[in-house]
């Protein structure tokens, strides 16, 4: 069966790649605060981030199963459909990162997913009570749980240091802030990892080559965990100046008041077994942080944007998951993935190579905001 | 419980959210405030220092922080 062993090191090199963008997709979630307040510099914040996701992917793997066999009929699921499933969610991953907009990975992976399986064996398999409870509705009540949360923790913080030096305030939120933003990092690689790692062992189950309920075997858990941890550490620098820039002017203590918003609120949720958004949180938690600061301008036409952006997340990538089946079953058996796997990395390297005019770096990633997620170069440097 | 939404877990996400993602940075700032009294004071040379007991109270509050951390990471490792 060589066939059927391509096709699954293609449904696993899919997975990890999609793993890979979550990374990086992701990093601005912990540390565009940190990293617009000067609290870290952009590299070293990178850095821990990455060593935090890839500590949290293996500090708990209980929920690796529960995301995609919860939400769709888990028989129904073939390699094919996951290989074009995780096409689906890694292509909309890259276009909303090329465009600098901190839309949610767990979204996209769900929707790919979804679109996939329907276009493999049609609505009916799809749990959509499951799907509104678990995924919908906390992915509309989360940012505004999170926003509520850390506008409170930041009036009140500003008050209580209303009467301490702008000097000592800075010093000491700045350290809080390494602290928050390490935990939501800690909790992202512990969540989003863990999806990745179901998806893969679901497929495997799928496959027959690991049998029913069992757990995600070590090496699929290691690689889970390289591939974010290193996805983190190239950085999301678009998605990163968006939510440290973009949004609102931070300060270290809106900061630190927004990162504990969202590490509390991704935590509690953790306990409720819902595969929560932690784009969604941690975007709430700094317009929350943005209102909740005297004289802080949010912008919300941006806010508004993004928000558009995750409407369109689980049903967009959920199209691209279906279209990418459709292609793969289309030409059928293993030609059919291989196709779709070699479509996928050439629109990659596409993304990329256009990432790179003019791109976004550690540089110049704290520029000052000028409405778009691209710095406008100073003219010196504009000619080369 | 309603099936397509889980009020009572949204009340303890609501509840358990507010004391930690905004109890805690409230905590944080009351250490930070017992350190740094007086004020607001532009020159840092001439700020005076906290007395022993602010300290020790600052430091307490420190810990109990870092616990709640502590307590947080448990949740994350109670899961597996």
């Amino acid at each position: 069966m060589t066939g059927n062993d391509a096709v699954l090191a293609l449904m696993v090199a899919t997975a990890l790649g999609f793993d890979f963008t979550n990374g990086f997709h992701d990093t601005g979630n912990a540390m565009a605060t940190s990293i617009a307040t000067g609290a870290l510099p952009p590299r070293v914040a990178v850095g821990l981030s990455a060593v935090l996701n890839l500590a949290g992917a293996f500090l708990s793997t209980a929920v690796a199963a529960t995301i995609a066999s919860g939400l769709v009929a888990a028989h129904e699921v073939t390699l094919t459909v996951v290989c074009a499933g995780l096409t689906g969610s890694i292509l909309w991953n890259l276009a909303t990162w090329f465009l600098g907009i901190p839309s949610s990975s767990s979204h996209a992976l769900i929707g790919g997913v979804i679109g996939a399986t329907v276009a493999a064996a049609g609505p009916s398999v799809v749990k959509w009570q499951e799907l509104v409870s678990k995924v919908i509705v906390p992915a509309l009540l989360s940012p505004f749980v999170a926003g509520g949360v850390a506008a409170i923790g930041t009036v009140l913080v500003y008050r209580i240091t209303r009467r301490v030096s702008e000097g000592a305030r800075g010093r000491g939120f700045r350290l809080g802030q390494i602290g928050s933003a390490s935990m939501v990092s800690l909790a992202h690689g512990t969540n989003d990892a863990q999806k990745t790692m179901g998806v893969i062992t679901l497929a495997l189950i799928a496959d027959g080559a690991l049998p029913t309920g069992a757990k995600a075997p070590t090496w699929v858990i290691v690689s889970c965990a390289l591939a974010i941890g290193l996805g983190s550490y190239v950085g999301g620098w678009r998605v990163i100046r968006t939510l440290g820039k973009g949004l609102t002017e931070i300060a270290p203590a809106q900061g630190m008041a927004s990162e504990s918003a969202t590490a509390a609120v991704i935590l509690c949720s953790t306990d409720f077994g819902y595969p929560l958004s932690t784009t969604h949180v941690a975007t709430g938690s700094i317009v929350g942080s943005g209102v909740g600061r005297n004289g802080a301008e949010v912008r919300w036409r941006l806010a508004r944007r993004m928000v558009t952006a995750w409407l369109f997340t689980l049903p967009a990538s959920a199209l691209l998951g279906a279209v990418a089946f459709w292609i793969a079953d289309g030409i059928g058996g293993t030609a059919g993935v291989v196709v779709v796997f070699l479509v996928l990395v050439a629109a990659s390297i596409a993304f990329f190579v256009a990432s790179r005019r003019p791109a976004v770096t550690p540089e110049n990633v704290n520029d000052a905001w000028t409405g778009s997620a691209i710095p406008v170069p100073p003219a010196d440097k504009a000619v080369r | 419980m309603n099936a397509w939404i889980n009020l009572g877990a949204l009340a303890k996400i609501v509840v358990v959210g507010l004391l930690t993602g905004a109890g805690l940075p409230a905590l944080f700032a009351c250490a930070l405030w017992l350190l740094n009294p007086l004020g607001p004071s532009t020159e840092d040379a001439a700020r005076p220092t906290a007395g022993p007991a602010r300290r020790a109270l600052a430091g307490l509050i420190f810990a109990l922080v870092l616990a709640a951390i502590g307590w947080g990471i448990s949740v994350i490792v109670d899961r597996s």
